[in-house]
């Protein structure tokens, strides 16, 4: 039998190479995996690549994980926020790579690696200096620039419900990048507030099918603190 | 310039004044700052709101005691959903916008161009940790961009500009401009005038404009 739930943060999270490109769901505070962040700064990989749309507030979860120096780079739309003190200094001090991504073509080149695309063309950035370096196109007119899919090594994931196939639902705004990492991850782990048995979640609704999806840990966290 | 005889919009009366050429039906999605007020006033008309972060359908504030901690706007503001809305992932969020259904983005702006040109996401190539969010993939794919910003910098430097002296959002993008002091669309010509606040001279808004203002009774854009 197919069972994709595993007991601990610790199991969800297993074993992972220094080196690693993590994709690390949310927007915000909003369907951010904080336990699994947690289990990863645990887990004690360094050198590793960050993917998500903000670059972490305060000294906690993927601050902490920057702050502990345990990344080396980071992709990011949005690495500024209300709060990102560990990042800032971090960057000032020449301490992190930083690629800014616009958040269009983030979520594109996670769905492109999901889905087997190697690279797109994009209007996104033409003519700016995000654009610099990369081949540019013109299609019926108009410019585009190439972008690359951005496969990780492991995903992140927070869900709202889960079953042991790993189908997943999410909850408002708490699904944002969250479908493209799973699908753009080689290894999807998931931290789900609510589990179901198989067949309970009516497949009309199920958001991200169970195949996308190696491993859940259900932990019932609560709503995301602003 | 000669005594000031005109009273500047308030940021409250830029957004009514934006919302006022916003249609029923529309789809629209609004940027933060100023942008962010015209929700509030486009009264009967059915418009939905995008937001870029997996909503359409997207309401007004909640009431402090009926905050819903899961539902978050792009400036991670805390939101309502309208009857109707729907809930989606990042990657068909931004299909909405690069695929041209958006029929309008409004954005505020460090700066635009008279080519349509827009700056709006760094102050300098060498900004601490720069950020752009979705403003590249919003200015290139709405159907309509219009900006509304004020007519100057704090410091009393024009923002209407012959060529964007910020790094760039997008290329030639905008097509309407509401400041505190005028509307102006932006067309092949230039800057072409529409209206200004009662009181104010078109030699005196010329001055607060670092490229020509055309004006035309029949524009051909």
């Amino acid at each position: 039998m197919i069972d994709k739930f595993v007991r601990s943060v610790a199991d969800a999270i297993g074993y992972v190479t220094d080196g690693s490109v993590v994709l690390v769901g949310g927007f915000g505070s909003v369907g951010q995996p904080n336990a699994l962040i947690e289990g990863l700064i645990e887990q004690g990989a360094k050198d590793l690549t960050v993917v998500a749309n903000n670059a972490g507030t305060g000294h906690t979860g993927l601050a902490k994980l920057m702050e502990l120096g345990r990344v080396r780079r980071i992709l990011c739309s949005f690495p500024r926020s209300a709060g990102s003190v560990v990042f800032e200094e971090l960057y000032k001090a020449g301490k992190i790579e930083l690629e800014i991504v616009p958040q269009g073509t983030l979520a594109e080149r996670l769905r492109a690696a999901g889905a087997g695309i190697p690279a797109f063309f994009t209007p996104t950035a033409v003519g700016t200096r995000l654009a610099e370096g990369k081949e540019e196109r013109e299609f019926n007119g108009r410019r585009y620039v190439m972008e690359t899919a951005l496969p990780g090594d492991l995903a992140l994931v927070e869900a709202w419900r889960a079953d042991r196939l790993g189908n997943l639902t999410y909850r408002e705004s708490g699904r944002n990048f969250n479908p493209v990492m799973a699908m753009a991850g080689k290894v999807a782990v998931v931290q789900s507030q609510h589990i179901a048995e198989a067949g309970e979640i009516d497949p009309e609704i199920i958001v991200t099918p169970g195949i996308f999806v190696d491993r859940v840990v259900h932990l019932p966290v609560g709503d995301p603190v602003a | 310039m000669s005594e000031a005889s005109y009273t500047p919009l308030t940021r409250p009366r830029m957004a009514a004044r934006v919302a006022r050429d916003i249609e029923e039906g529309w789809y629209v999605n609004l940027g933060i700052g100023i942008p962010t007020l015209i929700a509030d006033q486009v009264g009967d008309r059915e418009v939905i709101f995008h937001s870029e972060n997996g909503l359409l359908g997207m309401g007004p504030a909640p009431a402090s005691d009926r905050v819903d901690p899961w539902l978050i706007n792009a400036g991670k503001q805390h939101v309502t959903l309208n009857k109707g809305g729907s809930f989606f992932h990042h990657a068909d969020s931004f299909a909405m916008i690069r695929g041209g259904h958006l029929d309008l983005c409004v954005l505020g702006a460090f700066e635009v161009a008279r080519n349509g040109d827009i700056a709006n996401w760094a102050t300098s190539v060498h900004d601490n940790a720069p950020a752009v969010g979705g403003a590249m993939d919003l200015a290139v794919g709405a159907a309509r961009v219009w900006v509304v910003m004020e007519h100057l910098t704090r410091e009393g430097r024009p923002r209407l500009v012959e060529s964007c002296s910020y790094p760039l959002t997008a290329l030639g993008v905008v097509q309407r401009i509401y400041t505190n002091l005028a509307v102006i669309d932006v067309t092949s010509r230039g800057f072409v005038l529409r209206e200004t606040v009662p009181g104010l001279s078109l030699s005196d808004l010329q001055a607060m404009t670092d490229a020509p203002l055309l004006i035309e009774e029949n524009p051909h854009g």
